[in-house]
């Protein structure tokens, strides 16, 4: 028998069990420079044997300051700052900045400028979920080959974001009141030609991959979030949705015009990462749904609601803008007193939050399935330390 | 040493190829770099992308990313480096073979970036090791990178071997660890390191 034993770092103390095969219990710091942390993400996992018996994030290894640098700037310098939070999808974290001071501010935003803004989120919802279909399987062991299929059709939508806003990643596009610069129609055919296509590689990565033997085995039943957690630990998003609970900010808050759109929230049941997995994939048929439909209905008239951007004022108050990430709810909280830039500047970052019940859907699987149950959280390291 | 560029192309129509050991040395290598697979921030997206089908970094010899840097010629810093990993960044350039190259990859490794005015994020990784190739950019395109790829092959075609501009792996003088930074009370300490972060004096243009 062992006796109970203390770590040397973290001071847990692990008590062994009656009768078990004496393992050593070993403290092993994975990351900050590991393949498949998603960029630089450390975790303190104790292990007995390969039994995770402990974990701990460990976060700040990409800490940029942009609270602190959003509130030394004036109210529009923020916008390129907020593309990098979230980088697979700036489109998105940009519309929630400006519909947090459109908010604030009260500015009507023109019927055509919403159109513009549903597609490009849903573009970016389509780029972020095909992504992480392709990193969740190569962390499961599929090495690059669903990694280049979900670049493939990612380069085709960012094509079309580089001929409307001049960047690829960083597009910078939306701006108080509207966006940027207005879409052709030239640029609305193409787009409608590469939603139509996206059901064909949905399609191809489905028949690849989603009946998987492999897949099935590494993902079904393995870090099942509860219900009950996953609404306590204001889980939001796809990974609140596979585990049951039906709440989209789309449907809820009806923000921007997505109350004329017919599409459905898809919702899994058992909430494990196979789930996770599974209703992105749906979410992207849905979001295909989304677009066709905008894409179809897009009206004629002004993209911009004329806000003057040269010392732009916010009237003295607080408050909290969402929209519905591809990641979960990516909330701004704003405090003005009036002046040219934000007093106080908070974000409510989706995958942060995700990650905190990292611990809970890990304790008792293997060190292998960390590396899965990692990828199904969907983190950005950029939005988790900003 | 370079032949007679005519002689050489007569004898390879004989069916003779004639070359030097350093030549065939600097071909071989610089036609396999082995990237360390490692992202940081932003730019390592694109640094997939670059990998990806479109722009096919394996044309040019340097697609197997090795997740260890054991196995790696070539460390791309794609991405912020901040304060807190700045000590790991130089551990793992460290640890990787000589000879080895870095390529600083995108605005906030070379210099900071957009966010260089804030508390914790390191002005340029080139203040703590040797930089190769510098990409502008926020984030560079995957072109770049490619440039900046053949850029590097282009450099390794002149390395030499013997002599007095020999290799820095060739040269037991040189030093092959670089200075580790740690936590001080308040920044890094050092700040820099000065065997490697020279750069020129600035001097102010006299006034006319």
């Amino acid at each position: 028998m062992i006796q109970p034993f203390t770590t040397p770092e973290s001071g847990y103390t692990l008590i062994p069990k009656e009768g078990a095969i004496e393992t050593q219990t070993i403290e092993v710091s994975m990351g900050p420079h590991h393949p498949s942390t998603h960029g630089v993400f450390r975790m303190d996992v104790v292990l007995d044997g390969e039994e995770v018996k402990r974990l701990k994030p460990v976060f700040g290894y990409l800490h940029r300051n942009h609270e602190q640098l959003a509130e030394k700037m004036n109210w529009l310098g923020s916008i390129p700052f907020t593309d990098r939070l979230d980088y697979f999808c700036s489109m998105s974290n940009n519309w929630a900045y400006c519909h947090a001071v459109e908010q604030l501010a009260g500015i009507k935003v023109p019927e055509r400028a919403e159109y513009i803004r549903v597609i490009m989120a849903e573009l970016t919802r389509l780029i972020n979920h095909s992504c992480l279909a392709g990193f969740l399987l190569s962390d499961a062991g599929a090495w690059g080959t669903p990694l280049l299929y979900a670049f493939r059709e990612r380069e085709k939508i960012l094509d079309l974001f580089e001929s409307v806003s001049g960047a690829r990643m960083m597009c910078n596009y939306m701006r108080f009141g509207g966006v940027r610069a207005d879409v052709s129609d030239d640029w609305l055919a193409c787009a409608r030609k590469v939603v139509e296509n996206y059901p064909r590689f949905l399609d191809e990565l489905e028949a690849l991959i989603t009946g998987n033997e492999i897949l099935l085995a590494r993902t079904q039943q393995v870090g099942i979030l509860p219900r009950e957690l996953a609404i306590n630990a204001s889980v939001t998003g796809p990974m609140l949705r596979a585990s049951g609970v039906d709440y989209d900010i789309r449907k809820v808050d009806r923000y921007g015009i997505y109350d004329r759109f017919d599409f459905r929230v898809p919702l899994g049941e058992v909430g494990d990462v196979y789930d996770r997995y599974y209703v992105r994939i749906l979410e992207m048929r849905e979001s295909v749904k989304i677009l066709q439909q905008a894409l179809r209905d897009i009206p004629e008239g002004p993209f911009d609601a004329g806000v003057k951007m040269r010392n732009f004022k916010v009237p003295a108050g607080d408050g909290y803008g969402r929209i519905e990430a591809p990641k979960g709810e990516l909330g701004f909280y704003l405090v003005s007193d009036g002046g040219t830039r934000p007093y106080r500047y908070h974000v409510r970052a989706p995958s942060f939050i995700n990650l905190t019940i990292l611990e809970d859907m890990c304790l008792g699987h293997k060190v292998a399935d960390v590396i899965v149950i990692l990828g199904s959280v969907d983190i950005v390291r950029g939005e988790v330390d900003r | 040493m370079a032949m007679d560029e005519s002689l050489k192309s007569e004898l390879q129509k004989a069916g003779v190829f004639v070359t030097s050991i350093e030549q065939l040395y600097n071909w071989g290598r610089k036609n396999s770099i082995w990237p360390l697979q490692f992202g940081l921030a932003c730019c390592a997206i694109e640094m997939i992308a670059t990998a990806c089908a479109r722009y096919d970094m394996a044309r040019f010899g340097a697609e197997v990313f090795r997740p260890s840097p054991r196995q790696a010629d070539l460390m791309i810093v794609a991405g912020t480096v901040t304060k807190k990993m700045a000590p790991q960044v130089v551990r793992l350039f460290n640890q990787m073979p000589e000879p080895k190259y870095v390529i600083a990859m995108g605005a906030c490794a070379i210099s900071g970036g957009p966010f260089k005015e804030g508390y914790n994020v390191l002005k340029g990784i080139d203040r703590y090791i040797p930089v190769d190739v510098h990409i502008p950019g926020c984030p560079p395109r995957p072109e770049a990178l490619l440039h900046a790829l053949i850029t590097l092959q282009k450099q390794i075609e002149q390395d030499h071997l013997t002599g007095k501009r020999k290799l820095r792996a060739y040269d037991r003088e040189q030093k092959a660890e670089w200075l580790v930074p740690a936590y001080g009370e308040h920044d890094l300490e050092p700040p820099r390191n000065p065997e490697v972060w020279k750069p020129e004096p600035q001097v102010r243009p006299e006034a006319k």
